[in-house]
């Protein structure tokens, strides 16, 4: 199952990574464009977002042709075993579940906080409806919580089921819900205390693929040592946001 | 874990009923098998009861579009069009948009917004349509000698509708429609996928499925064994439907009674 | 796209939604219009000879012919299409890469299936990794074509085996007597004749193709219900220069309007057909067109 770039988006990258021909290897990027500010379709019809930047940097220290290619969320994983691209940089949390079944490289994105978003300071986190996006450690979590979880295939819908009383919170990455508590001018609030969940954010790799995944993990630490991981993060989370040391 | 103490905790989740967390960890083709079958009572539910009801508003709304008043005509006929022009996957956004802006305002479309009910309201609408355009079809084709026959025999009104002309409407539409049930079944499967939240994880097959093929990273197991649940499902349904066909055709002689299967394969 | 649309904040009215409706996005949104469209245009023939091949074997009177025949409608049409589509490209593809890897790697010493990492060699790659980009897409594209291809094949395969026996027993006789061979007959007489039966499923056929096709992006197509969800969702002013509410619904209007007008718009096309088919048929419509002219 391919998800296939947009030309637009394809075009651009043509153009931009013409000079980078000589480093070889094509490495093709999976991600999932609908997380902002992970990754998302900007209004020109490209990939953008923290992600995108990171991983043309990654690639360019690492002497890499990346190719950025869309995946829907539930099908990502198979698609990266199968080979139909070569990482997964998605906002994909480090769990020991996908470890067995993937390689993850370091993190670039330290361990994150989940939150719950809702409507009234008052929501029932325990005993209430929660909402969060299928197939998420969140998803996991809610599920084992007395909260009745209701589950919707994409994080817009989360939200939009807590707009609408359909569910009294959504519980989701704290970092996805920051901007979105922000523009809603009051409507929606963060409540309960944040839960730390997931080992980080990394890159998804095939376990068979350990030589793109020491590439990568050089690359990313020398973005942490040289501090414009932090720069990186600090762009696209706001001065808050946790970062490396 | 034996297959059979899966059984006794799996076998009714769907509904909620047995342990209340998912496996997360060691699936077992059991499980697999176990819960993608819990998730089956879902989509029997929403297949019969759609079906059972969409019958009778089916047959309303084909004689309405036969009918010859115009304000009865061409309700039924955008009706029909509304419902068999677009996508299922396109309603069932639209009905929960709908039945969310109304619970807004009125406490009584709370239960709506659940699956259970507001799918089933889409399915019902859905298979109506389809069924009353087979229907109508069907009637069209009733024997012109036949209605002349009830004429000489003095039935009129309701007496000659209920005893020659639906009959016979049913018997000519029945191929078709044990088509319609089939895919209507099918079409289940999209209430979870697409349309409506899944409330503590109950769910139906699909939910089930995708949920392994998701906590696997394996679609090649759940959605085969989805698979061949589905294709059970069929053969029962073109049993039952059968058994309904000769019974409608039982007047009929052996020879012309295969001959109706035939028009089985004309429609979808 | 217009040159006032530097700076969509100062905007508003219908100036804002001119700009708004041009973006980049908003293209990718009207291309996978084309594509659906393209989608269409290829399946249905490709379907069709799928769905033809299927009724020929399923008649054919070698006996696992018939049963491979029999089975392929039979399996296909009882399973949801849903469910076809989420295993089955994943499956196509690694299938391909299988033989590729077969016949152009015969020395690869490791085993493909390395735990859960399904691996060929370099050279087997579909297409190759360091294929431009356009290249990954028609092949999503060509797989998608397939997949569908294979699902309709055997709802059409199912109408065609039907219309074949219902071609009037008469006709075949006639043709026997003429010293036709079976061959003959078939291609001749019961082929020519079979489309008129056949067409009602299979105009029914295309209506249901066409409403499938929302199904297309879990085959890894952008189409238009996945641009519309992207686009119609909520969008942040952090990240657009286009900030809106949860506008789903009027995309989603669009999309009603445009599937209720080509359904509506095939309907008229292949009632025409089909009055044209009948002409000259020994079948009731044909028969009212012959007293009409007389």
């Amino acid at each position: 199952m391919k998800k296939l770039i947009l030309s637009t988006a394809a075009l651009a990258l043509s153009a931009g990574f013409a000079m980078a021909e000589s480093h070889g290897m094509t490495v093709r990027m999976g991600t999932e464009g609908a997380y902002p500010p992970y990754n998302f379709i900007n209004d020109a019809g490209e990939i953008d977002g923290f992600e995108r930047e990171l991983g043309d940097e990654l690639c360019a220290r690492a002497e890499l042709t990346c190719e950025w290619v869309k995946n829907d969320w539930d099908s990502i994983i198979p698609n990266l075993v199968s080979g139909n691209y070569d990482t997964i940089i998605a906002g994909m949390s480090i769990t020991d579940e996908r470890d067995e079944v993937i390689d993850f490289t370091q993190n670039y994105y330290p361990p994150t906080a989940s939150a719950y978003v809702a409507a009234s300071e008052d929501a029932d986190l325990e005993g209430g409806v929660v909402a969060a996006q299928t197939s998420t450690i969140q998803a996991g979590h809610v599920a084992e919580t007395g909260a009745t979880l209701l589950e919707f295939a994409t994080p817009e819908e989360t939200v939009a089921a807590v707009r609408n009383g359909e569910a009294d919170a959504v519980f989701a990455d704290k970092d996805y819900l920051v901007p979105i508590v922000e523009a809603s001018g009051g409507e929606l609030m963060f409540v309960g205390d944040d839960v730390p969940l997931g080992g980080g954010i990394g890159l998804g790799l095939r376990e068979s693929d350990g030589e793109l995944k020491d590439k990568f993990d050089a690359a990313i630490t020398s973005m942490k040592e040289d501090g414009t991981l932090n720069a990186l993060l600090i762009k696209w989370f706001g001065e808050e946001t946790t970062i490396y040391e | 874990m034996s297959c059979w103490e899966t059984l006794a905790d799996y076998g009714l989740r769907s509904l909620g009923i047995g342990e209340r967390l998912l496996p997360r960890s060691d699936f077992t083709i059991c499980q697999q098998v176990v819960l993608i079958g819990s998730g089956l009572i879902w989509n029997i539910y929403f297949g019969v009861l759609a079906l059972v009801s969409g019958f009778f508003l089916a047959t309303a709304v084909a004689l309405g579009k036969a009918s010859q008043h115009r304000w009865l005509a061409k309700p039924a006929d955008w009706f029909i069009l509304l419902f068999r022009g677009s996508p299922l996957f396109i309603q069932f956004f639209f009905a929960y948009f709908l039945f969310l802006s109304l619970k807004g305002q009125y406490e009584a479309f709370d239960l709506f917004t659940s699956a259970w009910a507001g799918a089933l309201i889409v399915l019902f609408l859905n298979t109506a349509a389809y069924s009353a355009e087979i229907f109508y079809g069907a009637l069209r084709s009733v024997p012109k000698g036949d209605i002349e026959a009830a004429d000489a025999y003095g039935m009129t009104g309701w007496v000659r509708f209920r005893r020659i002309t639906w009959p016979t409407m049913l018997r000519l539409a029945w191929p078709a429609y044990t088509n319609e049930a089939i895919f209507l079944f099918h079409a289940t499967t999209l209430v979870f996928f697409s349309g409506f939240p899944a409330r503590q994880q109950k769910g139906d097959a699909l939910y089930y499925a995708s949920y392994f093929a998701d906590k696997t990273f394996n679609p090649f197991v759940p959605y085969p064994i989805l698979a061949g649940y589905f294709i059970l499902l069929t053969l029962v349904i073109v049993g039952i439907f059968g058994l309904a066909n000769k019974r409608l055709n039982r007047h009929l002689p052996q020879e012309a009674r295969s001959r109706m299967r035939l028009r089985m394969n004309l429609i979808r | 796209m217009f040159s006032y649309c530097a700076d969509p904040s100062t905007l508003s009215g219908l100036t804002w939604l001119s700009c708004y409706l041009t973006t980049g996005v908003h293209m990718s949104f009207y291309t996978a219009f084309g594509k659906v469209l393209l989608l269409l245009a290829i399946t249905a023939p490709v379907a069709l000879g799928f769905g033809f091949l299927g009724a020929m074997s399923a008649r054919s009177p070698v006996a696992p012919v018939a049963w491979l025949g029999k089975a392929y409608i039979a399996v296909v049409r009882g399973v949801p299409d849903i469910a076809f589509f989420l295993f089955f490209v994943i499956a196509l593809d690694q299938g391909f890469e299988y033989l590729r890897h077969k016949v152009l790697c015969p020395d690869w010493d490791q085993p493909i299936r390395q735990g859960n990492d399904f691996i060929v060699c370099q050279a087997a790659k579909l297409p190759l990794g360091s294929a431009p980009e356009w290249q990954h897409e028609t092949y999503g594209f060509f797989l998608a074509v397939l997949t569908f291809s294979i699902v309709f094949g055997a709802f059409a395969a199912n109408v065609i085996f039907g219309a074949m026996r219902a071609v009037p027993r008469a006709q075949m006789e006639t043709a026997e007597a003429f010293g036709m061979t079976r061959r003959q007959s078939f291609w001749r007489i019961l082929v020519p004749q079979m489309w008129v039966y056949a067409l009602p499923g299979l105009s029914n056929l295309w209506m249901v193709l066409i409403k499938a096709t929302p199904l297309l992006f879990l085959l890894g197509i952008e189409d238009i219900v996945y641009w519309a969800r992207e686009l119609g969702g909520t969008k942040t002013p952090r990240f657009t220069d286009y900030p809106h509410g949860d506008w789903r619904v009027w995309y989603f209007l669009a999309l009603l309007v445009f599937y209720l007008t080509f359904t509506r718009v095939s309907e008229k096309l292949l009632d025409r057909i089909m009055q044209r088919l009948s002409h000259g048929q020994a079948t009731a419509a044909g028969e009212a067109q012959r007293r009409a002219q007389a």
